[in-house]
């Protein structure tokens, strides 16, 4: 909890502190990563732009059809992502449900990627419909297995129905659990939030319980990424910033799946964060086939025809 | 006096008509050297976004039924044969054809589609076979459609030679992008407003203008496109797209007939199953 924005750590305090909070302007956000999205990124800094987007993609498998197999390949594209070619820079981290965690570990230890963290999705995700024993639990479990990033979810229901004491007290709690041994970031499903005012609100209401990033999506929901919610959760953490000297991440999750994509939200984060979070351990990209695309463009840029698929994994 | 309302041709990429991302033209002659058109002058973006979208369309395509791709086939020959006119002054404008040139082989283009269109649930017929095998097995050989073809139709006829090329890639379920003769470009967009009009999916068939020197590099030389009917390239061009080529191994071809069976099974793979007799 940060004591210096808020009173105590009432719901009501919490809830005053939100009402200061000024309204997005919907139409203003919109046309603003509109005009972004046209700066043409190419030749030296578009290398340098996908070599940064591969070192903050949170290398992303979460399906009920994951096997052991399935995340150990996982781990060895996330060391290597291209085995060809080893001035392709690591991923940022391993993305998976709580029971893959111990063997992303110890895949990613075995096969050269010590520094490679792993994350786990946590307190039931995708949809956080569980007691808070359970929540607890769930958390417990992935950072003994070792992982050292807890991607936990919201209860948007909470929120939506202005239970913010609830979401709150959750978020201190996890984070509490957390301790200096994982990284927490918090998923605001901002599909399911509805307007761009209540992406502002959670942000904040997270970034004052204690997270240390805030996620947009599960990638279970669509609409997931959209540029209007990086921008408003990206002003969020400027702010915040301005206001307490913490600097906190951002993650876009779902629905980024080609270069382009990837290099419109670094241009989103340079614009209105700042280029201080041009930085993997301040943005993190969740996605699973965006990491095939970058190298795509990658040997693209290197050899100086368009690739195929044909010579990137399928996952 | 009123002021005719001249056509904008634009390429067809994944069933819409944009203009070229370059925002280039370039000029075309009629018979008589008098100015003609300006067609987009398409640039390799425009080539990539169409290789992005025949290869989208690609398994769409490939797993409908024969009978399906066949039917679609004859529909654009019921379109064509509506837009008759329209091609034809277009061919006395280009080739200098006399009208009732222009319409024989416009006519020739309708008939090879619904050719073609009747080739589709045979070809696997007689491309395919049961194989004899040593052991207690049904052997059988399948050809299945490459994946993403380039065409470079011959110049003249130009429509004829357009449909020739196009029909047989697309019968046996690949997709295309077919690019159009630099000097003839007009009936290659007018076609593609009648593939737009006759349920053949969006992405199947895309069409390019533009100077055909450059393509041949970039068609040459991108990693997804599978095959290549070079036809309508001169030797040093043809060399250029088989060393290219080479690269990823792309299947290449010069057809000097219009109608075969070639046409389709080269742009087709073989696949090998067998299974326990039975079972």
């Amino acid at each position: 909890m940060n004591s210096t924005l808020l009173a105590d750590k009432s719901e009501a305090s919490l809830k005053r502190f939100l009402n200061t909070l000024s309204p997005v302007d919907q139409v203003g956000a919109t046309a603003r990563v509109e005009a972004l999205a046209t700066r043409s990124i190419k030749t030296e800094s578009k290398n340098w732009a996908i070599d940064l987007a591969i070192r903050m993609v949170d290398l992303t498998t979460l399906e009920g059809a994951d096997t052991p197999m399935k995340v150990r390949a996982l781990c060895a594209k996330g060391v290597y992502p291209d085995p060809t070619d080893l001035t392709v820079p690591s991923v940022g981290a391993i993305c998976v449900y709580n029971d893959m965690v111990k063997i992303a570990r110890t895949a990613l230890d075995a096969g050269g990627g010590k520094n490679i963290p792993v994350a786990a999705v946590a307190t039931a995700f995708p949809s956080g419909r569980a007691s808070i024993e359970v929540k607890i639990q769930d958390t417990k479990d992935a950072i003994t297995n070792g992982a050292s990033e807890i991607d936990m979810v919201i209860d948007r229901g909470a929120f939506l129905s202005g239970k913010l004491g609830l979401v709150f007290d959750q978020i201190a709690l996890i984070k509490e659990l957390c301790g200096d041994k994982a990284h927490l970031k918090v998923i605001l499903e901002t599909g399911e939030l509805v307007t761009l005012d209540n992406v502002r609100k959670a942000s904040y209401l997270a970034m004052l319980a204690g997270a240390d990033f805030i996620k947009t999506s599960t990638g279970k929901v669509a609409p997931a990424a959209t540029a209007p919610v990086v921008y408003v959760m990206l002003e969020a953490v400027r702010d915040f910033y301005k206001m307490t000297g913490t600097r906190i991440g951002v993650k876009p999750a779902g629905g980024i799946r080609n270069t382009k994509d990837a290099i419109k939200q670094l241009v989103l984060v340079n614009e209105v964060a700042g280029p201080e979070w041009l930085d993997p351990a301040l943005f993190r990209i969740g996605a699973s086939a965006l990491l095939n695309d970058l190298l795509m463009q990658r040997m693209k840029m290197r050899d100086g025809y368009y690739a195929s698929p044909n010579y990137v994994t399928l996952d | 006096m009123r002021i005719d309302v001249m056509k904008t041709y634009k390429l067809f990429i994944n069933g819409s008509f944009p203009r070229s991302e370059s925002g280039r033209v370039y000029e075309i002659l009629d018979a008589k050297g008098k100015f003609l058109a300006n067609p987009c002058n398409g640039s390799r973006k425009d080539l990539r976004e169409s290789v992005v979208a025949a290869r989208a369309a690609h398994s769409g395509w490939s797993s409908a039924t024969a009978f399906n791709r066949g039917q679609i086939l004859y529909r654009v020959a019921e379109i064509m044969q509506g837009r008759i006119d329209q091609f034809v002054a277009e061919l006395v404008a280009q080739e200098g054809l006399t009208p009732a040139a222009a319409k024989i082989q416009v006519q020739s283009a309708i008939d090879t589609w619904v050719w073609y269109a009747g080739w589709c649930d045979k070809i696997d017929s007689i491309s395919g076979s049961t194989n004899p095998v040593s052991g207690p097995f049904y052997n059988f050989s399948i050809p299945e459609s490459l994946g993403v073809v380039a065409i470079f139709a011959d110049s003249k006829p130009s429509l004829l030679n357009l449909v020739s090329a196009l029909a047989p890639v697309i019968a046996t379920g690949n997709t295309a992008i077919l690019i159009a003769s630099q000097k003839y470009p007009l009936c290659a967009i007018t076609l593609a407003e009648c593939l737009a009009t006759s349920d053949v999916p969006a992405g199947v068939v895309n069409i390019l203008t533009g100077k055909l020197d450059q393509f041949v590099t970039w068609v040459g030389s991108h990693m997804e496109i599978d095959g290549v009917d070079a036809t309508g390239l001169g030797s040093k061009d043809l060399a250029e797209v088989k060393e290219l080529g080479s690269e990823n191994l792309k299947r290449i071809y010069v057809f000097n007939d219009s109608k075969s069976t070639k046409r389709m099974s080269n742009f087709m793979e073989i696949k090998t199953v067998w299974h326990p007799i039975g079972i």
